[in-house]
């Protein structure tokens, strides 16, 4: 018997279970194959735009994505740096050996934790509340709570040309009864796909006839322990490549054979509209000359490239031809063929805000079997579901990030009340106050909670409230220190160069001019700080006006949330509301009238009559 | 949400007493500064009081004045309505006069809204609110739509489909930076299509005329040759003396102004000098005005004598009026028909000034012109023309923000926010977003101050 069973061993099993135990709570993991825990089966990194914010997330209120990929980088690259403060974010290249090991090793060594090697087949319910697991054989283990992180393995199937092959990814074993056993239990069950590239031989790239991508000159980190595990000098670069003409013939001659475009008649999947295949891109994108794909290394153990923007469902004699009309890879060596996956996901919409289901109760589903995909997305996932299911065992209120906190709140919000129809990628555009959600403050947005939630020990919480006393203090003293024009101040001014002085001026408002950095500042006053620091001091002053205006509107959305809608809310009895509406309500059931109004099909003269309706339910309870 | 508000609370154009509802915990301060008559402060609740509506020294209205003290009213909050007389100008001055010394504008439903949220309204009210809700929503969204004709709907989607290519590039270039191959935005496109998008904005604005001209009225000008009854068919409108009438041609020497309003509607008169070449000095400055005029108006009603036949100096001003919102007045019906007009789409009215015959096709063709039938239907539709017009000035505004943040050289994430809110404004007049304020836009579909 134990309080939680958390079911699959990816991004999102290995962060709900860590979560779930060291909050205390007896925990076993249970994985198809205890050598796939925290495998990267797709592209070997870790971060990209948006998603580099939700690892620095997720490290804020107490995970481990960000301290495990420091702990594994090949290469390490801010983006983003040019295009605003907003929108920054780290990439890595992350050692798929290296990844794996030291998660595994975090797993094992934490208490309450146990691993267990098996398939799940079914879950024990009794009166829609889950009680346990039921596996293969038929070995029944009592639990409190389940969390199902399944990823792409229920009744997986890898798509190469015109063959089908009942497997998961590395043809590993799926899962084949357990979504039907959760369709029994009254979830809704979509069919999802998505695909990965080759992984060709390094020793058979001419690699001088690509271009080299390095990393950054200056060190990084995702997590805020800020500690440095690699060396800047011993980065492992990318390669960048272009399609050929050759190419997209020899994709354009052999469309049928491609599982996607007719090669398989029997397709239900739905692919990411975001990470379209590349005989996708070449027929969507008809008149682009050329495509870029970048060639990454996956390990520094084994001699893999992966072919990043190449993923296809092409037969594989095709895909020899396709790899070798590429420059640089006339003679590689094909050591994993390209193939699509389809699987089984849920409908999000049967999801509360906590990633409890609405459908059996103390069950908490996270990751691609929600219907995202991306290594980031799952974890972060992870992480709120063990969060809550911990919280629930501790009859405590579940943590919901709203849309202004985290990017994690952006996901969990849109899944939950949008649902999906490709598998759904975190992007900067989906979040509406992006500018609050920065990289450089995930801490300040998101430390008090993963401390509150009890992840964040008390030591690196106190370290955090010195940084954020700090940084007032910084603030305070730039709002209290002016320069004047004299003609040192103004020399200095002309070098820069930068308007001079015509009167004094707060060393606050010097910071604002575009032109301005933290350094121009510590000419001027001494000071004791971190790039950290610096960087978010910079960032909330050189902003402000921006920053202010984001809250403004962010409030107005949270007022809303704070709207709530009871649980037993009968929509029926509400007239006139628009049967659409009516349809849509009753199946999401929004906690807010804020989350009402995100749904699509609700208009807000339907939000209208459910305030009504609640004013004169309220008349009635009074 | 305790500012004062205040709204006319009666349809525009319809009706000879306006009222201007004010509520808010500052009524009847903000009141008492324009208001000669009782102390406000000291009349007991639920009375009416007989004054004068001033702005500094100005006298701007009699009026009746109602004073309703919280919490016994329709929002909970002190109210004060203001019966008006003066007609559209004279209310819409008052309403300017109270929005200057302190209220804010009330948004539609505004009043409804805080009668709602501070519990005034009950049950049984409640559905009645819900019914309103259900009966009307259709009905105001579709005259707010109609309103924008389809031609300039047409015109602000285009503008959004136009702002939304830039940003969703950017947007692009910002979740797949490592595409490089992928058109980056340059500040460059984005001034290029901002300027031109704000030019556009200006264009819709300045044809999305029927709003301003409720508030200013319709600048109309009278011309025609000396002597054709100019000064008759005003003073018939204006139905006092106001220009000089004699027989001999080019009495009228300077321009003549006068006010008539039009089932509410404001028509700003101006009676010119005949148009005719001229040695007479007084005069000739008097023409040259008159085509000046021609230029400025909003309409022109160009007067011709039925007993004379057609002239150069006529058919030269024919011509002028081509462009403009014009009616040819035939005047002197009652004598023999002398006159040859050209075939013309200007509308033409036959009248005589002198018996008083055909001054009401008159005003019935120029409230054709200007829909105003349509103005004193509801109110539906001049909230919903002001609204957008406020919109679009306000996404004009984030223009201009885009614009300056381009040249303090900020990042291009830190400019698509105000080029989004560009975006959502303009999406807002043709109902292809909804503001986030639901509460506001609940109640947006009730009239502006009911």
């Amino acid at each position: 018997m134990y309080e939680v069973i958390v079911v699959g061993g990816g991004h999102a099993g290995c962060e709900a279970a860590l979560a779930t135990a060291r909050k205390g709570h007896s925990t076993l993991l249970v994985t198809g194959n205890i050598h796939n825990i925290a495998d990267m089966p797709c592209n070997p990194s870790i971060g990209g735009s948006a998603k580099g914010i939700v690892v620095r997330e997720i490290d804020a209120l107490g995970g481990e994505m960000g301290r495990n990929a420091d702990k594994s980088l090949l290469q390490m690259k801010m983006l983003n740096v040019a295009k605003g403060p907003a929108v920054q974010a780290l990439r890595a290249q992350a050692d798929k050996i290296t990844y794996p090991k030291n998660m595994i090793k975090t797993l094992e060594s934490t208490p309450h934790l146990d691993i267990k090697e098996a398939m799940v087949e079914d879950l024990i319910v009794e009166n829609h509340i889950v009680k346990g697991i039921v596996l293969e054989q038929g070995e029944r283990i009592e639990s409190k709570c389940v969390i199902l992180t399944t990823g792409t393995y229920l009744k997986a199937d890898i798509l190469v040309g015109d063959t089908r092959t009942r497997q998961g990814p590395h043809g590993e074993k799926p899962s084949n009864h357990l979504s039907d056993q959760l369709k029994a239990y009254g979830f809704d069950i979509i069919r999802l796909k998505t695909g990965t590239p080759q992984r060709i031989d390094k020793n058979s790239i001419d690699f001088s006839k690509t271009q080299e991508e390095q990393g950054d000159r200056v060190y990084h980190t995702f997590s805020f322990d800020n500690e440095i595990y690699y060396d800047i000098d011993s980065q492992v670069p990318c390669h960048l490549i272009y399609t050929q003409p050759k190419t997209h013939q020899i994709i354009k001659e052999n469309l049928h054979q491609s599982s996607m475009y007719g090669g398989l008649s029997d397709i239900k999947g739905v692919g990411p509209r975001y990470c379209p295949s590349i005989e996708d891109k070449i027929v969507r994108f008809a008149d682009k000359e050329r495509h870029q794909l970048f060639l990454e290394p996956e390990s520094l153990y084994y001699d893999d490239i992966y072919i990043q923007g190449f993923s296809t469902s092409m037969p594989k004699d095709i895909q020899e031809q396709m790899v070798h009309s590429l420059p640089g890879l006339e003679h590689a060596k094909i050591l994993k063929y390209a193939y699509a996956i389809e699987y089984d996901a849920i409908d999000a919409k049967q999801l509360k805000q906590s990633l409890e289901t609405k459908v059996v109760e103390n069950l908490y589903t996270a990751g691609q079997i929600n219907g995202t995909s991306g290594y980031e997305e799952a974890a972060c996932q992870g992480l709120m579901a063990g969060i809550n299911a911990a919280l629930k065992l501790e009859g405590k209120d579940p943590l919901i990030l709203k849309r202004n906190e985290a990017y994690i709140g952006v996901l969990i919000d849109d899944l939950v009340t949008k649902g999906i129809i490709d598998p759904y990628r975190l992007l900067t555009s989906r979040a509406e106050y992006r500018l609050l959600l920065r990289h450089d403050n995930a801490d300040l947005r998101l430390r008090d909670y993963g401390y509150q939630v009890g992840l964040v020990p008390e030591e690196k919480y106190q370290k955090f409230l010195q940084k954020k006393e700090r940084i007032k203090e910084i603030e305070n003293l730039l709002k209290e220190t002016k320069i004047t024009p004299t003609d040192s101040t103004q020399q200095y001014l002309e070098n820069i160069p930068t308007a001079l002085l015509k009167d004094g001026i707060t060393l606050y408002d010097f910071l604002k001019r575009p032109e301005i950095t933290f350094e121009h500042i510590k000419h001027f006053i001494d000071l004791k700080t971190t790039p950290e620091i610096e960087e978010q001091i910079t960032v909330a002053i050189k902003y402000e006006g921006y920053i202010a205006k984001a809250n403004k509107e962010a409030l107005k959305m949270v007022d809303l949330d704070n709207k709530k809608i009871p649980d037993d809310i009968n929509y029926d009895a509400i007239h006139n509301l628009a049967s659409e509406a009516k349809q849509k309500l009753k199946k999401i059931q929004p906690t807010s009238i804020g989350q009402a109004l995100r749904i699509s099909g609700v208009n807000p003269a339907d939000i209208s009559l459910i305030m009504v309706y609640l004013k004169k339910e309220y008349h009635h309870g009074n | 949400m305790n500012d004062t508000i205040a709204a006319i609370s009666t349809a525009l154009g319809v009706g000879a007493i306006s009222i201007i509802r004010v509520s808010g915990e500052d009524s009847i301060a903000i009141v008492s500064k324009i208001w000669k008559g009782k102390d406000l402060t000291k009349v007991p609740s639920h009375t009416i009081h007989y004054g004068f509506i001033y702005d500094q020294e100005e006298l701007i209205d009699e009026v009746l004045l109602s004073i309703m003290k919280a919490p016994k009213t329709f929002t909970k909050e002190d109210i004060i309505e203001i019966n008006s007389h003066g007609g559209i100008a004279t209310t819409n001055r008052i309403l300017e006069l109270l929005l200057t010394n302190g209220c804010r504008l009330a948004e539609p439903g505004e009043f409804t809204k805080r009668a709602f949220l501070n519990g005034r309204i009950d049950l049984i009210e409640a559905e009645g609110v819900m019914d309103l809700i259900s009966s009307k929503t259709d009905k105001s969204r579709s005259l707010a739509l109609s309103q924008m004709t389809g031609e300039v709907s047409n015109m602000i989607h285009q503008l959004r489909t136009k702002i939304a290519d830039v940003i969703s590039n950017i947007e692009v270039n910002i979740d797949y930076p490592e595409y490089e191959d992928i058109e980056v935005v340059t500040i460059e496109q984005v001034k290029e299509n901002v300027t031109y998008i704000e030019k556009e904005i200006q264009r819709i604005l300045a044809r999305s005329e029927t709003g301003s001209l409720i508030k200013e009225g319709i600048k109309t000008v009278i011309v025609g040759k000396p002597n054709v009854g100019k000064s008759s068919i005003l003073n018939r409108l204006l139905e006092e003396e106001k220009a000089i009438v004699t027989d001999i041609a080019g009495t009228t020497r300077d321009v003549v102004e006068g006010d008539i309003a039009i089932d509410g509607i404001l028509l700003h008169m101006i009676d010119t000098a005949g148009i005719r070449e001229t040695q007479d000095k007084v005069e000739s400055i008097g023409v040259k005005k008159s085509l000046e005029w021609i230029q400025k108006a909003d309409l022109v009603l160009c007067v011709f004598n039925n007993n004379e036949i057609l002239s150069e100096e006529e058919e030269e001003l024919l011509k002028q009026i081509e462009k403009k919102t014009s009616i040819i007045i035939v005047n002197k019906k009652d004598l023999p028909c002398q006159l040859q007009l050209p075939k013309t789409d200007i509308p033409v009215i036959r009248m005589s000034a002198l018996e008083n015959d055909g001054i009401e096709e008159l005003r019935a063709e120029i409230k054709k012109i200007f829909h105003l039938e349509q103005i004193e239907q509801t109110d539906y539709t001049y909230l919903s023309s002001a609204r957008s017009i406020s919109l679009l000035k306000q996404s004009l505004q984030a223009l201009q923000a885009v614009k300056e943040g381009i040249a303090q050289s900020l990042p291009i994430d830190m400019i698509e926010i105000d080029l989004k809110n560009a975006w959502n404004l303009l999406g807002e007049i043709i109902g292809e977003t909804y503001t986030e304020e639901l509460l506001d836009e609940m109640f947006s579909r009730f009239c502006l101050g009911k």
